[in-house]
């Protein structure tokens, strides 16, 4: 279980990375609908740490956001890759408490 | 045992005859050799006049030049042998044939005036006739420079054009009482000469040229009329002539005002030898339009294959933009049927004649003619000879009644130039066929003149696929209709806009491209809400790169640059320990920042002076110039002050897509201006504006928009060209990709921008006064507002703690990238 941030810290729809104790990092989204995601913030087609730098938005009502290396989206609830189904990011359970948004092993 | 096929003429009907049989003759039945007179491969003769714009003789080459198909170029045919069945070419090439197809054109008519063939006399027909016109009219001073063009058809306003593009006055004799007689009757021949004489084009009509004579180095025309002009150059643009001189020589029949005489197969009396094009006459009659030589090849085609296509007689319906006035008439244009009804709108004021032909009970369309506002062609000409849609008044009043898709027959023709049905076109969408390329390739309507390609639009919405314009999922509009909102209803933040406009939470197609509007209009890009509408790159000022770093890219304008600040610029990559490049754009790109080091670089960087150069931004990248007057002993205006002008001026402005420019100091283009959005090239009087040129996935030549301006007026135009780009492109449409789906092309976009037809020039400066006025360095900006600096983070929970997948080895001396280990990739 890791203490990213207050909630209050989260712009919305505006993702923030955050280092886990074991080196991992996390892309954590608090959307404009109010709900909260964490996804491993590695980019699974450049291999770069930079998920938590796209654009989020919703696909069909489905939130997602679109890597800004070369756009693919993913789903922000289970981590799949809308272009290509096989390919899903890590997904963890996040949780707000006390006003602190944490991030629990998933 | 394949056989033998000669044609003779590597024109536009030949080049169709070639390319049909080839893709006809699975089983390689034929052997295909072309003998051509000109030295280039065959090009689109109808865009002849568009050479004048670039003098790029590639973009007017026809498509589908096959590597299987010998093409002898420069070398016409000289004899035909009939009895031996052989060609004879001019350097002596004889070569037999089972089958001869005749495609040899016409050539111009020059009427046997006094002085006709004086130096300065030319004709209008190839692209060396174009050649020789543009060293004559160099030759000429400039100054007082006038030109002649006899002959006011379509041929002669075509002429009119080049000639005042290059920079010389027309003047149009016309022998009838008005322009374009085989198309226009008197009243839109009345209104045509009105708008023409308004483009500084003097219009002679019901005259002659009785002869032409030298005089003090220029010449003299004398008309029938008694008068006499003094021009430079005179270019006789008076009609065609077949030319059926091989077919004579070889005892074929010829018809009775010329053309080589075949039957409805297009056979001579000959069974080996064929015509096609303009040098036949088929059914009595010579045909001067491209249409019905392409059915006449069609027809060839299928018969040297085994079929039994017979050529009908054409539509010779046409629609034409001359200097930028729309022309068309079809069928009976001039109501030649016997009690055939007229129904007319001359709208004067704003300056359009509408007629349409009926059959004497009023109920089917026979023809029409259309002059100033063609907009009504693509419906009403595939109607000729069927019930009448609506009411003849209301189809031409104009905001009245527009005719759908709906009131088309199966078999009315859709695309008169390739002569494809609606049938065809429905059955290509039901097949697949999307969107106005997908069927331009399996159909190839839309591909001649272009002017079905509206109705091709309308064809595939009513068939369901609607070309949709929407921006994505989250707007039904397209980009232009939204900014018009955004701009009309003072609304400023993307949650408003989706809100009352659109639906969802909007997507990285539709953030973006609300965040450059809103930019557009004025504001930080980074302000409140609008950071989480950016891509990366504008969300931290700098381009991303394959690991997650950034690159810098600071402002050089003209790429002028003083040795102190290029040593501030090496001492903060060294400092920093970034890769350094000089980029293609004339200055210098610093690659492998880490977000958190970005603020710290551009301090140091604006306290020298720099600013961004939005290398990152849908915005002005570069004004590239050369060294200008100042230095090069070839420069006659100093193109390094106008680069630095205009890349200060234009900086920051956020743009559709990236804006690149270019100044050069004469026509040496050192700076290769014609690459760009817009390029400036110096001329002895002041400068010649282009417009639309890009490099990168299409390269196109930019074009001539306006020629030996001051710079004032340069910079007006430019200010007008990019408001109104900024206005009216698609997302991501570059300049060149917006001229040219844009309506009436370069010509309408002249008419807004330099005529200011739509009156809307006095809005478009002041839109870039705003912009110029509200300029502020964004990056600036960050180190300036603690709340834009802290984002620069990795990590909310780390500050200062550096991504540590990044990592760097040495390569040629400096650091670049380990590349990323094998990506995680986890399977459900
Ligand atoms: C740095 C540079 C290459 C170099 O080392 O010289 C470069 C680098 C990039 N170019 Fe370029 N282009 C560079 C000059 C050009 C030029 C030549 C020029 O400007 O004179 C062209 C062709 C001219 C043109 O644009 O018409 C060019 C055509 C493109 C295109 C294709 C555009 C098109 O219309 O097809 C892209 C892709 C895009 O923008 O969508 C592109 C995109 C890119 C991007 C931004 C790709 C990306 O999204 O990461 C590259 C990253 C730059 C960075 O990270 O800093 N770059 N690029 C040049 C920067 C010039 C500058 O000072 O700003
Ligand atoms: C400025 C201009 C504008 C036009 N605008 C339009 C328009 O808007 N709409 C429209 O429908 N039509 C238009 N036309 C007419 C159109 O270009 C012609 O109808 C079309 O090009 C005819 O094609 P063709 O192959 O019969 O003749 P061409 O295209 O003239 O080709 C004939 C070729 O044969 C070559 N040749 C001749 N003799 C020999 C020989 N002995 N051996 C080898 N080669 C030979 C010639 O050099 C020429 O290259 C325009 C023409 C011009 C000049
Ligand atoms: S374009 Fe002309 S003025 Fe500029 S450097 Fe080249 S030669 Fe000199
Ligand atoms: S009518 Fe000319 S391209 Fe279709």
């Amino acid at each position: 279980m890791t203490v990213v941030c207050r909630l209050s810290d989260l712009p919305p729809d505006r993702g923030v990375a955050a280092l886990l104790p074991d080196g991992a990092q996390v892309a954590v989204f608090h959307t404009g609908a109010g709900e909260l995601f964490a996804l491993s913030n590695i980019d699974p087609y450049s291999g770069a740490a930079v998920l938590s730098r796209g654009i989020v938005g919703d696909l069909r009502g489905v939130p997602v956001v679109a890597s800004p290396m070369h756009k693919q989206h993913f789903e922000l609830h289970s981590g799949e890759c809308v272009e290509d189904r096989a390919v899903t990011v890590r997904v963890y359970p996040v949780r707000v408490a006390a006003g602190q948004v944490v991030v629990e092993d998933p | 045992m394949t056989a033998s096929l000669v044609v003779v003429g590597n024109g536009m009907v030949g080049h169709r005859l070639v390319s049909s049989v080839r893709e006809r003759d699975r089983a390689g039945r034929w052997r295909v050799e072309v003998f051509g007179e000109e030295r280039r491969p065959a090009y689109d003769r109808v865009a002849l006049t568009s050479y004048v714009d670039t003098w790029d003789d590639s973009a007017l080459l026809l498509a589908g030049h096959d590597p299987d198909v010998t093409v002898h170029l420069g070398d016409p045919v000289v004899a035909i042998d009939r009895a031996a069945r052989t060609v004879t070419s001019a350097s002596g090439l004889v070569r037999e044939y089972d089958a001869l197809v005749l495609a040899t054109g016409s050539s111009p008519f020059v009427p046997p005036v006094p002085g006709h063939d004086l130096p300065g006399c030319h004709v209008y027909r190839t692209l060396d006739d174009l050649d020789g016109i543009r060293e004559y009219a160099a030759r000429v001073p400039h100054g007082r420079r006038a030109a002649l063009v006899v002959g006011g058809g379509l041929l002669g306003l075509e002429a009119a054009k080049a000639l005042r593009d290059l920079g010389l006055s027309p003047h149009v004799v016309e022998l009838a009482p008005w322009l374009m007689p085989l198309q226009v009757d008197e009243g839109g021949g009345a209104l045509l000469r009105r708008l023409i004489t308004a483009l500084d084009v003097t219009v002679h009509a019901g005259t002659g040229t009785t002869a032409i004579e030298r005089d003090r180095g220029r010449l003299l025309a004398r008309l029938g009329n008694g008068t006499e002009l003094d021009v430079d150059l005179v270019v006789f643009a008076a009609g065609i002539r077949p030319r059926d001189a091989l077919a004579r020589a070889a005892g074929l029949d010829l018809g009775e005002r010329g053309g080589v005489l075949v039957d409805e197969a297009c056979r001579t009396a000959d069974p080996h030898v064929w015509a096609v094009g303009e040098c036949a006459c088929v059914g009595g009659r010579v045909h001067g339009l491209v249409a019905p030589g392409y059915a006449m090849a069609e027809v060839v085609a299928d018969r040297l294959l085994g079929g039994a296509a017979t050529f009908t007689v054409a539509d010779t319906a046409t629609k034409l933009k001359l200097l930028g006035v729309d022309v068309a008439s079809f069928g009976d244009a001039h109501a030649r049927a016997e009690g055939a009804l007229e129904v007319v709108l001359n709208d004067a004021v704003a300056g359009s004649y509408k007629k349409l032909v009926l059959s004497d009970d009023a109920s089917t369309l026979l023809g029409g003619v259309l002059v100033g506002d063609a907009s009504a062609y693509a419906a009403l000409a595939p109607m000729v000879g069927r019930p009448l849609p609506g009411d003849p008044a209301a189809l031409l009043a104009p905001a009245g009644e527009t005719l759908g898709a709906g009131a088309l027959p199966p078999d009315a023709q859709v695309c008169s130039c390739q002569a494809v049905t609606r049938a065809a076109v429905d059955g290509a969408i039901a097949e697949g066929c999307a969107d106005v390329p997908a069927l331009k390739a399996c159909t190839r309507a839309g591909t001649g003149c272009g002017s079905c390609v509206p109705m091709l639009r309308q064809l595939l919405a009513s068939a369901g696929v609607a070309q949709s314009s929407a921006l994505c999922e989250h707007f039904t509009h397209s980009r232009v209709a939204l900014f018009e909102i955004v701009r009309s209803t003072g609304i400023r933040t993307f949650s408003e806009l989706v809100a009352r406009y659109g639906r969802g939470r909007g997507c990285d197609l539709c953030k973006p491209a609300v965040a450059s509007m809103l930019a557009s209009l004025g504001g930080h890009v980074l302000d409140r809400e609008q950071v989480a509408l950016q891509d990366t790159n504008d969300q931290f000022l700098a381009n991303i790169q394959r690991n997650g770093t950034y690159s810098v890219v600071p402002r050089i304008p003209g790429g002028e640059i003083t040795p102190h600040k290029l040593m501030v610029i090496a001492e903060v990559a060294r400092d920093f320990d970034l890769y350094t490049k000089i980029t293609g754009g004339q200055r210098i790109d610093l690659f492998g920042a880490t977000v958190e080091d970005l603020p710290a670089i551009w301090r140091r960087l604006v306290d020298a002076g720099f600013e961004s150069g939005h290398a990152y931004g849908k915005a002005l990248r570069t004004v590239k110039s050369c060294v200008g007057s100042t230095w090069c002993r070839y420069g006659v205006q100093d193109s390094v002050r106008l680069a630095i002008e205009l890349e200060l001026r234009y900086r920051g402005l956020r743009s559709p897509h990236k804006l690149k420019a270019g100044v050069s100091g004469c026509a040496r283009e050192c700076a290769e201006a014609r690459s760009k959005d817009f390029g400036v090239i110096a001329t002895e009087h002041g400068w010649n504006l282009y417009v639309a040129g890009n490099g990168g996935f299409s390269p196109r030549h930019a074009r001539l928009l306006a020629s030996d301006v001051d710079t004032e007026t340069l910079v007006r135009l430019i200010d007008r060209f990019l408001i109104f780009y900024v206005r009216t492109a698609d997302r991501l449409q570059r300049t060149a990709a917006w001229v040219e789906a844009m309506d009436g092309g370069l010509d309408h976009l002249r008419a807004v921008i330099v005529d200011d037809t739509l009156g809307i020039c006095a809005d478009l400066e002041e839109a870039m006064t705003a912009h110029v006025g509200s300029y502020a360095d964004e990056w600036r900006g960050v180190l300036e507002d603690p709340e834009k600096l802290a984002r620069f983070t990795s990590f909310v929970n780390a500050p200062g703690t550096p991504d540590p997948t990044v990592a760097f080895r040495e390569e040629r001396g400096q650091r670049v990238p380990v590349s990323l280990g094998v990506p995680q990739v986890s399977a459900r």
